[in-house]
Formats: structure tokens, sequence, C-alpha cells
């Protein structure tokens, strides 16, 4: 029998009550329909899904309630380390109605969670913590058990109330009904009910306090089960071979060239993809190292240093995002215009565990555990890649390392698919580091370039944005395996490139979506004005252009980049007229909660009203600043704001962040310590970013490939003292907050290094060596 | 392929396996651990750090016949979920993780710098953790459940 749970997840299972087999023949626990007709050991496809990640209508798809009370819930949004697996254990307990310890949750399995497709952007909170999927499912259930208890207790529904696992009458509370009583065993058998109530913020018990996180006792104590872990009887291991050049394509692989090696199994050829297949894991790791294979190289590289002019050569699809067509006009009517570029290099989500896999392709049908943020997805692509039928194959999610963004845990479950249907037994891939840093999909790369025309009283009038940036591939989605390189290596194609030029005329409101506009346009298009600004002439145009290296979500994809420009070009100008950034930012902004963030940020900071930079500084030895930074996430999904202050030795172009101070208003807030581990998190790896990371190559090659030469911050690192005001809003939807305060760094240390030095920083990162030149280029 | 004893967790176990092995894939593929972890299989993150008498060992550079006859502990081996290590319990109280997929080199390397010194300075602490990563960055609550369990130790 091949198991298709890990053993983690059948013990989690078990301890819920659920043994597998009632849990397939319908104890109550049932989640969703399962064909009789067995897969494998009976664990067949599931048609009641549906498979374009919009959740299920459905009850019984999202919610079981065992005799014993104990409910289980399933969701299609997966926990990878930020903590979602216990808020959403807390919605669940406050929705329904039980205590958090009768909760079991089940996440991202394609045989019995709900398709939610991909667990990225931010978008967890809004997808189920509001008014649909998860959250909805939790008030349905509530109401459904309060109604049947009416029934049976000959009550009306007003005269009682759920809680603790039970329906009681609320003036004789020891008339009551267990939930196992009133459903356990059965399904409800009703759709999701728009009309359900949710109980309102200010009745929360569970959600919205600090419950800590049920795996971090098995973390901590190296007991937790992550997809690195996963054992299935008669396992082998596998390593890949990638090219050894960016475009590089296999001439001739030579498997003699391992032949006399201990263990190895098989080496398997797929076009362009090649990887060794091993009893054990260092055999595989020695059979890939020393496999002959002729490569073909492919075109040369630009140089790194061209990488911001190479993008503006490109052929490019433009995109109008707004034009209120009298840009070019006021700008060369304005007596003042201010402009500057900002550039930002691909970064990359460099996962602290290199990614892997295990999957088991066993004829027609296949099992894959994966660390994917998008597990349905997966199923599809992986069928494509293996051409199976999606309904044969089983994706299970189990964590990796922290992936921020599409890492490689995509391809590398592609890596184990086809090793293992090329062997027939299941097979476990992990990645080397080279391979992980070399082939991930990185966050792009920008050249942004900023103007505005100033009005009399030193206003900003008009608002033009132009930017370049790279793309390729990206998440494989449904149907793009060649999106990752994996897929690409093994035949399919990335998403095809169309170059467009001029762009259409924008027609859809503005959504910013990518956070693409700055915070302080209106944002019109036709007779709707979305942004959160109040600057009426504006223009926000992008060019796309093909990049050489696979790209793809990186934590706060693109609005990081643009709210670096954004935010240092809102100071820029705000210097330029002597006016303070605080104050210059409220002024062009027609926003509350991101101006009410402003000010509480400011307001714990003790923001010291005066303009930039700092009127009194020395041009040597080291000096101090602060700025500000702050960004409307996707337009509508959390707004935060950040003082920074730093101190910057003009000799040694080093900048020491000594203080951060964050607000962020993400709407009701599930869990405050949860979410204060993400400000803290988002905003130290901001700094990472804006400090040292960038991917780097040569003519041929990426050469930024392992810890000594892709440079992030450690544990040595000196911490900022950190202080964050969490503005709980109660009567407003709730937003995503993973991304929010990362988004805002560099910019913040940017406006504070210029208010330090009098200096501008325009490139990320910020390394020694370019803070050395910019400040010798001012003095010079 | 030989067959090698080692002293894991305080039992004694045998594995076959060629001694050219790093330590690491025979912790987790042989003994089935969980503790340790591959993050680059180059000695630079500390995701598979073990302590081998005493002292915090990369178990991805370390060949399996380096390691002889001396006790190794990993993190599982400190504590256990019911029974953690003070250390390990003052991570739970700061909840100081978030995928939690470095907390070897981090809980690890701490202790043996604290079992030297358990008055080292934060600059003594976060001088050996110089070399350790972590991708969350959880930095802010892994130092502060350091010090609370340094404190707890010399108070």
């Amino acid at each position: 029998m091949t198991p298709h749970l890990s053993p983690d997840a059948r013990q989690a299972l078990n301890r819920a009550g659920v043994t597998r087999r009632s849990f397939l023949k319908g104890s109550g626990a049932l989640v969703v329909a399962f064909s009789s007709a067995g897969m494998m050991d009976g664990l067949s496809h599931v048609f009641a899904q549906g498979f374009n990640g919009t959740g299920n209508p459905q009850l019984d798809s999202w919610i079981a309630i065992g005799r014993d009370g104990i409910v289980t819930a399933y969701t299609g949004k997966c926990d990878f380390g930020q903590g979602l697996y216990t808020a959403q254990m807390q919605l669940v307990a406050e929705e329904v109605g039980v205590p958090f310890d009768r909760v079991r949750l089940v996440q991202c399995d394609t045989s019995i969670t709900p398709d939610q497709g991909t667990t990225s952007g931010q978008q967890s909170h809004p997808t189920n913590f509001n008014h649909e999927n998860l959250a909805l499912a939790g008030a349905t259930a509530r109401e459904a058990l309060i109604r049947m208890a009416a029934a049976r207790l000959n009550a009306p529904v007003s005269d009682l109330v759920a809680r603790n696992g039970r329906v009681e009458v609320k003036a004789t509370p020891s008339r009551n009904l267990a939930y196992g009583d009133l459903i356990g065993g059965q399904r409800f058998n009703l759709p999701l009910d728009q009309a359900a109530k949710r109980r309102h913020p200010s009745e929360w018990t569970v959600l919205g306090t600090a419950v800590p996180r049920v795996d971090m006792r098995d973390m901590v104590t190296g007991r937790f089960e992550f997809v690195h872990n996963v054992k299935v009887p008669n396992m082998l291991h596998g390593r890949v071979v990638r090219p050894p050049e960016v475009g590089a394509t296999v001439s001739s692989v030579d498997e003699s060239s391992i032949r006399e090696l201990p263990g190895i199994v098989k080496v398997v050829v797929k076009g362009n993809f090649v990887g060794v297949v091993a009893q054990k894991p260092w055999q595989a790791m020695q059979g890939a190292e020393r496999l002959k294979v002729a490569w073909t190289p492919g075109p040369s590289l630009s140089p790194h240093a061209d990488l911001y002019s190479e993008l503006r050569k490109q052929p490019a699809r433009d995109t109008l995002l707004v034009d209120s067509g009298d840009v070019d006009a006021k700008l060369k009517a304005a007596p003042n215009v201010v402009r500057a570029t900002y550039n930002h290099p691909y970064q990359m989500h460099a996962s602290m565990g290199s990614s892997c896999a295990v999957a088991d392709v066993q004829g027609d049908k296949a099992t894959i555990w994966s660390a994917t943020q998008s597990a349905f997805p997966t199923r599809n692509t992986s069928a494509i890649l293996l051409g199976l039928k999606q309904e044969n194959i089983r994706v299970v999610y189990v964590r990796g390392a922290g992936c921020y963004g599409i890492n490689g845990a995509d391809t590398v479950s592609f890596d184990a698919a086809l090793l293992s249907q090329a062997v027939g037994r299941p097979v476990r891939v992990q990645l080397s580091r080279k391979d992980e840093m070399a082939w991930e999909n990185y966050g792009n790369a920008f050249a942004i370039d900023q103007r505005v025309a100033l009005d009399a009283s030193g206003n900003i009038s008009v608002w033009d944005y132009e930017a370049w940036s790279a793309a390729r591939g990206g998440r494989p989605g449904y149907n793009t395996p060649g999106n990752v390189v994996t897929g690409f290596l093994a035949g399919s194609k990335p998403a095809p490139f169309a170059p467009r030029t001029p762009a259409p005329a924008p027609d859809t409101p503005l959504n910013n979506n990518l956070n693409t506009a700055p915070s302080y346009i209106a944002g019109r298009v036709r007779d709707s004005a979305n942004g959160a600004g109040v600057i009426r002439s504006e223009r926000v145009l992008s060019h796309r252009v093909m990049s050489p290296f696979f790209t793809g979500p990186l934590r706060a994809p693109e609005r990081l980049q643009n709210t670096f420009a954004h935010e240092c070009f809102m100071d820029e100008v705000a210097a330029h007229v002597k006016a303070d950034p605080v104050e210059y930012r409220l002024k062009h902004l027609n926003h509350a909660r991101l101006s009410a963030a402003i000010r509480a940020a400011a307001k714990a900071a003790k923001w010291e009203q005066r303009p930039s930079p700092r009127p009194t500084r020395s041009r040597t030895g080291t000096v101090t600043g602060r700025g500000v930074a702050c960004v409307c996430y996707e337009g509508d999904n959390g707004f935060v704001a950040m003082v920074a202050e730093v101190s910057v030795d003009q000799d040694t172009g080093r900048i020491q962040v000594t203080r951060l101070v964050v607000a962020q208003d993400c709407g009701p807030i599930s869990n405050p310590d949860g979410m204060r581990n993400q400000i803290e998190g988002g905003a130290l790896q901001g700094m990472s970013r804006a400090l040292g990371e960038e991917v780097t190559w040569d003519d041929r090659k990426i050469t930024s490939i392992d810890w000594r030469s892709y440079h992030s911050l450690t544990l040595g690192l000196a911490i900022p003292a950190m202080e964050i005001v969490l503005l709980n809003q109660t009567d407003v939807d709730a937003c995503g907050s993973g991304e929010t305060s990362i988004t805002v760094v560099a910019p913040a240390i940017g406006n504070a290094v210029f208010d330090a030095t009098g200096v501008r920083l325009r490139q990320v990162p910020f390394t020694p060596e370019r803070v050395l030149a910019a400040l010798r280029a001012s003095s010079g | 392929m030989s067959i090698l004893t080692l002293k894991v967790n305080g039992r004694s176990q045998q594995v076959d396996v060629d001694p050219a092995t790093p330590l690491l894939y025979v912790l987790c593929d042989d003994l089935e651990l969980r503790g340790p972890k591959f993050g680059c299989g180059l000695g630079q993150c500390g995701a598979c750090t073990v302590i081998v008498n005493g002292q915090a060992t990369r178990s991805c550079v370390t060949p399996v016949s380096a390691v002889g006859s001396n006790e190794i502990t990993t993190l599982e081996g400190l504590g256990t979920a019911d029974k953690p290590h003070p250390l390990q319990q003052a991570f739970i109280d700061e909840q100081a993780a978030q995928c939690g997929f470095c907390l070897s080199g981090v809980i690890l390397t701490a202790k043996t710098v604290l079992d030297r010194n358990p008055r080292a300075t934060d600059e003594q602490i976060q001088q050996a953790l110089s070399g350790v990563l972590c991708r969350c960055f959880a930095n802010v609550r892994m130092l502060k459940a350091i010090r609370r369990y340094a404190g707890g130790r010399t108070a």
C-alpha cells in the first residue's frame, strides 16, 4: 500500500478521531465526495471540487463535526511559517463556537481540501477571514446548528446561543445540545449561506487573541515534519543535473561515467532535464556530480553592470495603468519639474533549506508531497508534465523552509515527479544550494523614471511614472509547467511574451493590484478615481521586457521595487521644496487609513518635524538621520508606515539601522502576536534586501550561488530597536499582513540616509561601496 | 560501505554507510532524525548543526567517520515536546520562529556558547551566531529567547 498521507498527517487525523477508513467511508467527518472507483488504496479522485481556485460552495467541503464534537476544517490556504495554520484554527473555533483545542485543520491536499488556488500575495486573510470561504463556512455551520437545536429544543432561534461546542437556551443554559449530538456523523448537506452572519470582532474570544502557534513546540524540539522529512516505503533519492550555464542545452549524456558508483539506480534524461536516481542521498549527489554531460552553450549574457541600461533597449510589452492625457503638456509648461531614476536588482527567495519534494508515480497514477504554495495548480501542471490525467494525481502539501513566494518548491516537485516516473518507485529530491539559487524564479529587476511638476505653492500637480522591468515564466498556474526551470528543461514553454507598443489606453478602473502606482495619485480612469492620493494629472506606464532568468513572485512582488522608487522620490520632492517629509506626504493623500498609519508611526517615533536633510551635519565621521515611507498595499490590502533611524559611517559607507518604528492597519487582527512576528520578520528581511541582497552573473551563468555570494544578513546582525503600533480596525474587512512591512524598508532607510548625509541612494542594495561612491560623487 | 556505531542522543546505533558520507545524511536518512536539516551543504548556514562533544558542529561537512565514538546531540536530543530543554522552552515562550527550518543552528549554537560561558554578553552571543542564518528573520524573538534562557540560568 502506498501511504498517501504523510505520517504526521495521518497521526493528526487519528488524533482527531478520524481514522482513514471512517474518513473515507463517511462517518460525518467526510468532507468531499469520493468516488467509489478507488485510486490505489481507495482514496479516489474528488469530483466535488472546482478546478479554478474558487473554493467550494458546499459547507461539507469545509467543515465536518464528529460525534465526539471535534470540528475538522479543510482549507486550501497553507501555512509556510507565517502562522496561518493557527490563525485559521482560531477562525474556525470562533465562528463555529467551539474551544480552540477541539478544532482540527487539514490544509491543501488535492484529494480532501477545497481548491483555493495559490496561497500568496497576502491574500489568505482577505480570502478566508471575511465573508466567504472558510469564515463563511464557520458562520453557516453555527447557524445551521442553532436551527437544528431550535427544532429539537422546541425553542425559537432567537432564544439560542452557540458556544463551547453546544447550543444553549440563553435563559436556561442547562437546556442545551452538544454539536456532536446535533450533527456528528452526518453531513450538513447545505450550501455556504451568503447571509450567514459572522461574529463581530467585539464578540471574539479566540480570534483576535495571541494564541500560541500549535506547531511551535514540535519545531523547537526537532519533531516537526517538513517535506524534507517525508519518507515513504521503497523510496529512492534523486539529484538533478542542471545546465552549467544559462541557456545551455544537452548535447550528450555519458551514462557509463557513473556506472561503477555504488547505489546508482538510473540516469534520467528528458530533453534538457537530467537527473540521477540512487539508493541513498549521498550516492545520488556523487552520481550527479560525476555524471559526464556534454552541453551546448547558449547565447552569452549581457554584463551585470549593464543591467539597467539593457532593460530599456529590449522589445517591450507596454501597459498604461492610468493616463489623464495631460501629462506631457503640463510637464512642458511647468516651470519646476523634478526628476529621478531608481534601479532595483533581481533578488531571490533564497530559502533557508534548498527545496525538496517526494513523488510516487506508478503507472497512470501519482502522489506528490510538496511544499508548493499551489497544491491544485501543481496537480494540473504535473499532469501535463507526466502525461497523466489530473484526476489521477494527488498533491499533498507538507511544509518546507520559508518560501517568501515561488522558491524552488514547485520546480523540485516536478523534478521528483519526473524521476519517480522514470524508475516507477517513490523518489525524494532535494536541490543543491547552487541549483536552488542559480535557477529559482527571481524577483524582477526594475529601472524606474519618475517626474513630477510642482505648482506655485510647491505641491505636486503632475506625477509621471515610467518603468522597465524584466520577467520570464512565473508561477506555473494550472497549465504552464514551463514557467519554472524543470518544466522548461523537460520541454514545456514559459508563458508567451508578446511585445506591444504603444500601450492601449487604460479602460478598467485602477485597482493597483501590482502596486505600480504611487499612493499620491488620484488614479482616475474614466469616471472613477481609485487612487489614494490627490494628484490628478497622472501617468503610470510600464514596459515589461524578457528576462534571461526565470522570475516570479518574491515577497511583495513588484510592490517592493516600485515603493522604493515612489517613497524615495516623494522624499526627494519634499526636500526640493523644503517640506517636512511626513507633512508633505499627508498633504498629497486622500486616504484616511494610510494617513492614520503615517501619523501613528510619526507619533511613536517622536518624529522631529523639519525638512531633510538634517540642517547641521558633518561631512566626515558618523552621522545620523531619520526617514519615513508608507504604502497602500495592493491599493486596498493593508496600510503601513515606517520610520527608520540610521547612522552612516561616512568613512566606510556602512549603514547601521538603529531603530524601526512601524504602524500598520490590516483591519481586524486575527492574532496580534502572529502579526507582530510577521512585521518584525518582514522589517528585517527588508533590511537584508535593502542593504545586501543582489543576484549577480557573469557572461554565462549566475554567480550568486551560495551564502558567500548572495549576501543575506545573519543572526549576528545588530538589531535595530523595533517598535510596532498595531492599528486594530474592527468594522472593516481583514487585510493581509505578510508583505506590508517589508515593502517600505528600503525607502525608509534610503530617506534616513539622505537625512543624515544629504546624499540620495537611488539603487538597491545600499552596499558600503555604493554609499561611499554616492558620498564622493556629492562632495566632488 | 562499513558498519559504524554512532552515539546519538544517548543511544548507540549502528549504521552501514560509506564512511565518507557527511554525518547529516546518516542522521536524516539512516536514523530518520528531523532536527538537523540540509540547508546549504557547505557549512554556511547552520541548519545542519548538531553538538559533538560539546561543540556546535556543521554535520553537512563532517564525514561520519570523523565523529568516532563522540556523543552527538541533535535538536530532538535536547528535550522533547512534552519536556523541552529550558532553552527550547524559552523559544516556545517567545514564539521565536516562523518556518522553523533554521532552529538547529540557532538553538544548538546558542546552547554551546552559553554552556562554555553562562555569562556571555549579548555581543558574544551574537558573534557566535554570526554564521547562523534565519531567512524568516525572526532574529528579534530568537535573541530575546536566548537572553531569557541565559538570564534564567545565571539569576
